[in-house]
């Protein structure tokens, strides 16, 4: 394992009954980067994740997040590693505040700092006027930011983000792909972008990855993916060109 | 540890600030206000009898009234109190779509199970000690009598074990809405279950005892098939936890009564030990009786939050 590798995966492998949702998946993923995880609806990139954290069983494989098994270190993973899920949901009768203070309660954070903490956050994502709304009243993509929030509060050094900016308005979604960013270069945070939207993916991340049938079909930075696939050109690809290219060959 | 305790704090605010609590305690105390006045109207018309018992405070949950007594109560419906906290607390997470959330947090997952139960025993406890509490002071208020200091003792035993009880089938339906993904699936199933085991065990046992040792009132049946036909009934209606939990509290809350099976199956020397000793059990004594009671009711709890365990921390958690 390279020293700055945070995430691997060996092998990594899910069968339900006959069926391989993820197979033989090898990834990589350096400190500090973030990560473009594609692939079509059904790909295997949600099963990825919950991998990653230990929140199904592998059928084969090893993962390794810091060099620690999600498994058997599941606490410690746990600490280092926020997941936003793709449809994540809420404690619709409490509010904003309340719902953040809950989730520092079970990182353990201290009281006294929780509120500092908290207003910072809700500074960060711009629900400092809808602080004291009942979730239940939030728009989608006010939920979407106080998810955010609610990863960002125990100060975690990985973020897993399944579909992000799904639903969400295209200036809204440009501003969290922007905080996400800002993030990564801020606090040096390695983030796993699962998306569906090549625009925001290519906006932002270093590498990508292209996951199909379960199967990673090709991985490396969008420049050196475009060499692979259209040789040396002039021309620059975008990520979408690329991708449809790979999902024809399969 | 924080974990745990930053759940069962959530979900205790969740039960006290809902309205299934307050109609669960609405109807609680309605239904203790009523068989705590019928029994108390039942005793008044009976004082001439009332000055011969030495622990009449206690009748005020033992004595039937009208209908049922307070310990038949619980006894029959405490387990629906249970269930009620319970039959959604996995699975409404799970569709809410907070669960992945929550186990994505660092803690331990039987954390979210422990803290869940405790909170709900807790509920239970709050109920219960004011369902106890309202009778009390009813029957002080209604027939003028003052509890003493065994008498004190036996009800706090009481609401120990009713505690225990309506423990049990809170595990019960904790498991439950683990295992159904569906809310409506789990609280039929958990209401099933409790049907099957307060109802049909009793009728079951009878079926059984029947069946190896048919006992027939009108023919002349031998003492020992009466006897043998008795022990199967009793022993098979173990299986049902009302039924243990009935003998248990029967004992603790009636000192007179010295053992949990019926006057036909007593061995020789609880025969003997009843006809030389009038008096009275002492509180030990009686928890000495109902002491495998006890521990069955917790066995089959523990058993249920090892089966929760099992299929919790395996499971595959998407929601
Ligand atoms: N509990 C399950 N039982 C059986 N098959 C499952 C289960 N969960 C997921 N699958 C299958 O695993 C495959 C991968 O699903 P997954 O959710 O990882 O896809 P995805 O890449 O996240 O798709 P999307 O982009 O739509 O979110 C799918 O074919 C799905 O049907
Ligand atoms: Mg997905």
């Amino acid at each position: 394992m390279d020293a700055d590798t945070i995430i691997e995966t060996v092998n990594l492998t899910k069968k339900y009954n006959q069926y391989e949702a993820v197979s033989n998946l090898n990834l990589k993923v350096k400190e500090g980067e973030i990560f473009g995880f594609l692939g079509p609806n059904g790909a295997g990139k949600t099963t990825t994740l919950l991998m990653l954290l230990g929140l199904s069983q592998p059928s084969g494989g090893s993962v390794k997040i810091c060099g620690l098994d999600p498994l058997r270190k599941a606490k410690e993973v746990k600490r280092i590693v926020g997941y936003l899920p793709e449809n994540v949901g809420f404690y619709e009768d409490l509010d904003a505040v309340q719902s953040l203070e809950y989730v520092a309660s079970l990182n353990g954070i201290q009281k006294n700092k929780t509120e500092e903490k908290i207003n910072e956050l809700l500074e960060l994502v711009g629900l400092v006027q809808d602080a004291h709304k009942k979730v239940g009243a939030f728009s989608r993509g006010m939920k979407q930011r106080l998810g955010i929030a609610e990863v960002l509060i125990k100060e975690p050094s990985i973020l897993f983000l399944d579909e992000l900016t799904l639903g969400l308005d295209p200036e809204g979604a440009l501003r969290l792909i922007d905080l996400i960013h800002s993030l990564n270069q801020d606090k040096k945070i390695t983030v796993l972008l699962c998306s569906h939207n090549l625009h925001q993916v290519q906006r932002i991340s270093n590498r990508v990855g292209i996951m199909i049938n379960g199967k990673m079909v090709a991985e490396g930075t969008i420049t050196s993916l475009a060499k692979e696939k259209f040789g040396v050109g002039e021309k620059e690809y975008s990520l979408e060109e690329i991708y449809m290219e790979y999902f024809q060959e399969v | 540890m924080s974990g745990l305790f930053a759940v069962f704090k959530k979900e205790l605010c969740d039960h006290f600030s809902s309205y299934r609590f307050v109609i669960l305690f609405a109807l609680i105390a309605m239904v203790s206000f009523i068989t705590s006045y019928m029994a108390g109207i039942h005793m008044k018309e009976n004082l001439e009898a009332l000055a011969k018992t030495r622990f009449p405070f206690l009748m005020l949950f033992s004595s039937p009234g009208a209908l049922f007594s307070m310990i038949q109560f619980v006894a029959f419906f405490g387990p629906l109190i249970g269930l009620i906290l319970g039959f959604d607390s996995i699975n409404r997470e799970r569709a809410q779509g907070t669960l992945v959330k929550l186990v994505s947090q660092p803690i331990y997952r039987d954390a979210v199970i422990n803290g869940k139960f405790l909170a709900g025993v807790a509920t239970i406890s709050v109920l219960l000690t004011s369902i106890v509490l309202v009778i009390s002071g009813f029957g002080l208020a209604l027939v003028g009598v003052v509890p003493g200091i065994e008498e004190i003792w036996r009800l706090l035993v009481y609401l120990l074990i009713s505690i225990f009880y309506i423990s049990f089938w809170l595990g019960i339906s904790i498991l439950f809405s683990i295992f159904f993904k569906g809310i409506a699936t789990s609280a039929l199933a958990s209401v099933a279950l409790w049907i099957f085991l307060s109802f049909f065990i009793s009728l079951g046992a009878e079926v059984a005892a029947n069946a190896v040792a048919p006992a027939d009132s009108q023919n002349q049946t031998k003492p020992e098939i009466i006897v043998k036909n008795m022990r199967i009934k009793e022993t098979v209606s173990l299986i049902s936890p009302m039924v243990l939990y009935s003998k248990a509290t029967e004992i603790i809350i009636d000192p007179m009564r010295k053992t949990t099976g019926s006057i036909i199956m007593m061995g020789p020397m609880e025969e003997l030990l009843s006809s030389r000793f009038q008096n009275p059990l002492t509180l030990g004594q009686s928890m000495i009786v109902v002491f495998p009671h006890m521990t069955a009711l917790i066995a089959i709890t523990l058993i249920c939050f090892a089966i929760s365990y099992l299929v919790f921390l395996k499971q595959e958690i998407r929601t």
